[in-house]
Parts: C-alpha cells; sequence; structure tokens
C-alpha cells in the first residue's frame, strides 16, 4: 500500500519544460496503461495543469525502488532528456506524497496560494482516472481525501473565502488597465475549464459584452449560452479582435494562435486603443513580440507570479490553518490505511494461530489417552474460544480507535514480528 | 493672525500628505477621507493665509512672485480636490499635495516683493489673472496624473507590480482625470485670455496688443487642444499622448518663466 509521486511544477521547472512534459487526456491514459503494462505501478492517476505534472502511483513493490523507473518513463513518454527533466523532478513517498496531494489541493502549492482552481483540476484528474480504471482502492481513498482537504480549506479558511485564481488574478489585472469593466467587452478563445473560469469572473466583474470563439463550436455555444455571450467562428480575427479590451487565451495548440501580425493588423483597424491579452495556455498561445505592440498588455501564467505574490503576503497569515487541516487529514489517511493494513495482519494472524493451534491440540492430546471424545471436543473449543478472544478484542479496538492505529505507526514492523515472508498478507 | 493660518495650512497639507501616503500604502478608505477632508481644511486655511497676506501687503495675491505662487498652490488644491470628488479617486492625493505644500511655503516663508501695482486693475483683469492661474494649475495637475500614467503604464508593461500599484488608480482613469484637468485648463485659459485681452482694450491711452506672451499663450491653447483630441480616440491615446501633455507643460513652465522673466512687457508671474 506505497504511494509514490514523481512530478514538477512551477517552482521546480520553468514554463519551457512544463509545457514539454504535461499530459493531455488521452496521453494520461496512455501513460496509466504503459506503467501497469510494464509493471511500474498497479494504481496511477496523472494530474496535469499549467503549473504542474504529477504521477501518483501504487508501486508493486517498494515505492523508492519504482521511482527511478517512474522518471526514466516520464522522461521517455515525453521524449525529454533525463538531464533537462531530472534536474527539474521531485519524489514524494507515502506519508510525504500523501501531504504533498493534500496540500496541493488546499491550495497550500499553488503558485497563486489558495487558488481555487486546482481543486476542481484535481476533482477532473480523478474522475478522468477512476473512468478509466486506472486508480485502485489506494488512489481512490488518496485523492477523496484530497477532495475532502480542498472543500475544508476553502470553506473554514479565508484561503478560500476570497479567491484569488489565475482568472481572477488576470480579471484584476485588466482592471488596472481599463477601471471597471462594466462599460468592456471580452474574448475568450477556448471553451475549456479555465476559460469558463474565466468567463464566469468577468461576468462577475459586470462585463459588458462577452464573445466565445473556440474550435469546437459546439462548446463555444454551450459556454456562449451559459454566459450569455456571442460565439464568433474561428479564425475570424478580423471581426473578433476588432471590439474586445480583454482578450483571454487558453487553447490546447502547439503554435501560438495569436501571431504579432494578427495582432499588429488588429491594432491598427482598432486604432491603438488598449488591449489586455491574458495568455493562460500551455504552450503559450500569444506570440511572446506582441508584448512589444503599442497599448498591448500581455500577461503570460509566469507573469501572473507578480500578482501571486501580492496576494500571497495577504493569505499568509491563512497558511497556519490550513496546514493544520492537512495534517488533520494526513493523519486521518495515514490512520485507514494502517487500519486497512491492520486488519490484514489481525486476519492473517488469526490464521496463524487456527493453524498452529490443530497442529498444538494434535501433539498434546497425543499423551493425554483417558480423554474422552467429548472431552477432546471440549478442550479444542475452549481453546478456540479463549484464542478467538485474544485477537478479536485487539482486532475490534483497532476498527474502533483511531488513536490507537495513529500510535501503531510502523504496520511492517509487526508483520515481522509475528508472521515469516511467506505468511504476510 | 497671518502666522496661525499658515501654520494651520502647512499642518493640515502636511497632515493629508501623511494620510494620502498611508492610504497609498494600506488602501484604508478612512485614511484617504481623513485626507481628503484635511485637504479640504488646508484650502480654507490656505485661503484665509492668503488674504491675510494680501491685507498686509495692501495689494492682491498675485501682486508678486510668491503671491502668485501661493495662489497657483491653492487653485492647484481646489482642482485637485475637485477632481477627486468627481471621479472618486484618492489615490493621487499623495503625488499631488507635496507640489501643493512645496508652492505655499516657498511663498509664505519668502519676503513679499515690493513691486508697483499693475497697470491693469479691476473685476476683469481679476478673473484675467485667476483664470489663467487656475489653467496653469490645472495643467500642472494633468502632467503630474500624466507622470504616474506613465509611471503605471511602464510597470504594467513590464510586469513589475508592486504594492503600490494596486492602490493607484487604473490606467483609464487617470487618463480621464488628465483629460478632466486638461479640460479645466483650456476653458480657464481661454476666458482668462479673452479676458485678458478686454483689459487691455480698457487700458487708457494706446496699448500693444502684441506681446510673445500672447503667442505662447495661443501656442499652450493648441497644444493643449491636440492633446485633448489626441488623447480620446486616435493611435495616440495612452503613454504618447501623455507623453505630448507632459511637453505641454514644459512650454507652459516655460510661459510661466522665461516668458513671463525676460520677454513679456506686460505679464509678470502668471
Amino acid at each position: 500500500m506505497e504511494i509514490v509521486l514523481v512530478g514538477l511544477n512551477h517552482r521546480t521547472a520553468p514554463v519551457e519544460v512544463r509545457e514539454r512534459v504535461s499530459f493531455t487526456n488521452e496521453q494520461a491514459r496512455r501513460a496509466a496503461e504503459q506503467l501497469r503494462e510494464r509493471g511500474i505501478l498497479e494504481e496511477t492517476l496523472v494530474l496535469s495543469t499549467c503549473n504542474r505534472s504529477e504521477v501518483y502511483g501504487v508501486p508493486p513493490e517498494s515505492s523508492h525502488e519504482c521511482a527511478p523507473g517512474l522518471s526514466s518513463f516520464l522522461s521517455e513518454f515525453h521524449a525529454v532528456r533525463m538531464e533537462v527533466l531530472g534536474v527539474s523532478l521531485y519524489h514524494h513517498y507515502d506519508r510525504e506524497a500523501v501531504r504533498h496531494l493534500f496540500r496541493v489541493a488546499a491550495g497550500l502549492d499553488s503558485m497563486m496560494l489558495g487558488e481555487a482552481e486546482i481543486l476542481g483540476q484535481v476533482r477532473e484528474a480523478y474522475r478522468f482516472a477512476h473512468e478509466h480504471g486506472a486508480t485502485g482502492p489506494v488512489l481512490n481513498r488518496l485523492f477523496q481525501g484530497a477532495l475532502e482537504v480542498g472543500k475544508r480549506v476553502r470553506t473554514e479558511t479565508e484561503l478560500g473565502a476570497r479567491p484569488m485564481s489565475v482568472a481572477s488574478a488576470g480579471v484584476k489585472l485588466a482592471e488596472r488597465i481599463f477601471g471597471k469593466l462594466s462599460e468592456r467587452s471580452a474574448l475568450v478563445l477556448g471553451a475549456g475549464t479555465i476559460s469558463g473560469q474565466v468567463v464566469s469572473q468577468l461576468r462577475d466583474r459586470g462585463i459588458a459584452h462577452l464573445y466565445v470563439m473556440n474550435r469546437s463550436r459546439d462548446r463555444a455555444d454551450e459556454l456562449a449560452k451559459q454566459y450569455g455571450g456571442e460565439v464568433v467562428g474561428w479564425g475570424e480575427w478580423e471581426k473578433a479582435l476588432q471590439l474586445p479590451d480583454v482578450i483571454v487565451s487558453s487553447v490546447a495548440a502547439e503554435e501560438p494562435v495569436l501571431r504579432r501580425d494578427i495582432v499588429e493588423r488588429a491594432m491598427a483597424t482598432r486604432g491603438n486603443r488598449a488591449v489586455f491579452l491574458m495568455d493562460l495556455g500551455l504552450p503559450r498561445n500569444i506570440d511572446a513580440s506582441v508584448a512589444k505592440l503599442y497599448n498591448v498588455y500581455v500577461y503570460n501564467m509566469d507573469d501572473l507570479s507578480e500578482i501571486v505574490q501580492q496576494n500571497r503576503n495577504a493569505r499568509q497569515n491563512e497558511v497556519p490553518k490550513a496546514e493544520s487541516i492537512v495534517d488533520e487529514h494526513v493523519a486521518k489517511y495515514l490512520s485507514w490505511q494502517a487500519s486497512v493494513e491492520l486488519v490484514g495482519l489481525v486476519d492473517a494472524l488469526r490464521a496463524k494461530v487456527k493453524e498452529e493451534r490443530a497442529s498444538f491440540i494434535r501433539s498434546r492430546m497425543e499423551s493425554m489417552k483417558h480423554l474422552t471424545e467429548a472431552d477432546r471436543v471440549h478442550v479444542e473449543k475452549l481453546m478456540d474460544e479463549m484464542l478467538e478472544k485474544l485477537l478479536l478484542e485487539p482486532a475490534e479496538r483497532l476498527r474502533g480507535e483511531k488513536e490507537l492505529r495513529r500510535k501503531i505507526q510502523n504496520v511492517e514492523a509487526l508483520r515481522d514480528l509475528f508472521l515469516s515472508n511467506r505468511e504476510k498478507p | 493672525m497671518n502666522l496661525v493660518f499658515i501654520i494651520s495650512t502647512v499642518i493640515a497639507y502636511g497632515l493629508s500628505l501623511g494620510l494620502y501616503v498611508l492610504f497609498l500604502n494600506t488602501g484604508k478608505e478612512l485614511t484617504g477621507r481623513l485626507g481628503t477632508l484635511l485637504l479640504a481644511l488646508g484650502l480654507v486655511t490656505h485661503y484665509f493665509a492668503l488674504l491675510e497676506r494680501s491685507r498686509g501687503l495692501h495689494t492682491v495675491p498675485y501682486h508678486d512672485l510668491y503671491g502668485s505662487m501661493s495662489l497657483f498652490g491653492w487653485l492647484l488644491a481646489l482642482t485637485y480636490l475637485g477632481l477627486e470628488l468627481y471621479h472618486r479617486q484618492r489615490s493621487v492625493g499623495a503625488f499631488v499635495l507635496p507640489f501643493i505644500l512645496v508652492f505655499f511655503l516657498a511663498a509664505h516663508l519668502a519676503p513679499a516683493d515690493r513691486l508697483p501695482p499693475p497697470a491693469a486693475h479691476g473685476l476683469v483683469f481679476v478673473f484675467h489673472v485667476t483664470l489663467s492661474i487656475l489653467a496653469y494649475a490645472a495643467f500642472a495637475l494633468s502632467f503630474v496624473l500624466s507622470l504616474i500614467f506613465l509611471g503605471e503604464e511602464r510597470l504594467l508593461r513590464n510586469r513589475k507590480l508592486g504594492d503600490v500599484v494596486w492602490r493607484l488608480p487604473p490606467l483609464e482613469l487617470l487618463d480621464q482625470m488628465s483629460r478632466s484637468s486638461v479640460l479645466v485648463g483650456l476653458i480657464s485659459i481661454a476666458i482668462g485670455t479673452t479676458l485678458g485681452f478686454v483689459s487691455v482694450d480698457r487700458l487708457p491711452g494706446q496699448n500693444s496688443f502684441f506681446d510673445p506672451k500672447y503667442l505662447i499663450t495661443l501656442l499652450v491653447l493648441a497644444l493643449y487642444v491636440l492633446y485633448f483630441r489626441l488623447a480620446r480616440k486616435t493611435a495616440w491615446q495612452g503613454a504618447r499622448a501623455c507623453k505630448l501633455c507632459i511637453f505641454n507643460f514644459a512650454v507652459v513652465v516655460l510661459s510661466f518663466t522665461v516668458v513671463n522673466f525676460y520677454v513679456s512687457h506686460s505679464h509678470r508671474y502668471f
């Protein structure tokens, strides 16, 4: 029941590396399959967001032993040399892996402290992996715990009370340029989760007009309908870029969607009216040289870290509260893990005792020939009762007493003490 | 008595500046409101300080350089307060108050010039001078606003947002405030200049209608009209228009200093 985590995030890897190691849903599914086929992991869950790519897994053997294999797999899967990837990867095992995930779900490990989107992304990653059968009892329990942590942190601390996601930070930045957005218009490129969040933020700030552009017309229609926007056909740049003051791009594309020449032409048509471009895509959707154009303000994921720092200080006071919720749930998870392992141990112990009892009675009864058959049955019954009592009571207590489970830190040691390797469950 | 008003004004403006700076750093609404209140109080005591100074010298405030500077400071404070209330934006106070304070202190700590009274007088002349100084104050305010705009715009473009940037007005609002200020200046200078010609016309004897000051005033008028036009809906809106505004104010300073002191034969300090 060991857990291993190998991954990278905004702190360990620059955007150029992160965008190469990001997973689409399809890639996540394929990676999980290959990891199982190669015997590296029994359960797998890939969490890939703009700021992190992490693989959580349950290895067949020791978690420490499987980590190098998992790193090599990532290098091979994304065709990124190990010299480049190795320096960016981090490895966590068992308790630390659990703690890491819970902190991620709580928003404590995000670029923007306490950001709300990550919980949705964890939920989505879990749903996807679960649907495709990549998870098992261990990761199911782990991710259910993570979702619970995220929810509690958001409701019980100020860290979640003032949502400052990447989307809302970008919208606030737009307000630095335009002031109130109630007389402004926005164009959203892409109709994925993050686009939906941005649209929601824009609507909350009272944006006057909303345009949605997406490769898939159906999804664009859906988003536009949900938030009262208007759909613009994909690629109709002249029409689309003429009006909006805010442009948000979150499209899955290998090449920049908004090239300099496109924006340049649009600015000429707009009479150089200021425009704020929020690039939330990975790889980046907006050509970097667009930022040099007059009255064009471009912010990508990394740029938004400036805002993260601003808010981080204000939210820092809430961190201890959130951390204590994380600690509580880590202990809860470990307690569950210990209980599962302990119950398994007690069951194995009972089986062993039963077996020992049979051979013990056989050998001892040899010298007690004077006992009748009824007496022998009676003795056996008494012995069974005593052994059941001896083992049943601790087993029940283990199931019922969390504190007891917490105190038993090393189930493996108990197993080694009472059972030989052959008998381990 | 005058000293009481001077000290009260310095305290009011000084505290107002401190509160505006605090507001800029913390964003606490109460400090901003108190800053505005003290600015208004400073305006009242400044008015009485000006009045007492004029009474003491038996002349109008704009009679000498220091009086003109004090009046300029007072009109700057008045224009700013008007803009602050109209646009409901206090963050600029921390940048404007130092100018007001410096003009006030320099004017009231220096000894008054003993000069002969100007040839022109009367209500029309008073309005001509007051409106001209009001125009300069409004242009000075738009200059400060343009500087803030350029600073904030640079920080935004370079993606280096400190704490202060979040407290400053949005770029669009700075632009609007600057345009409002220029509009006040344009109206004032247009009326003030017209009244100036009326004053000259009313003067007894042969008076020359040509003075280099007229040319530079018309140039200032034209430049600010150009700014007002460009800053609204053209390819120049934004930083370029702000740079033009800063250039325009340099011409105003030229008019206020070099032209008044050395070239004009009918203007002193306005």
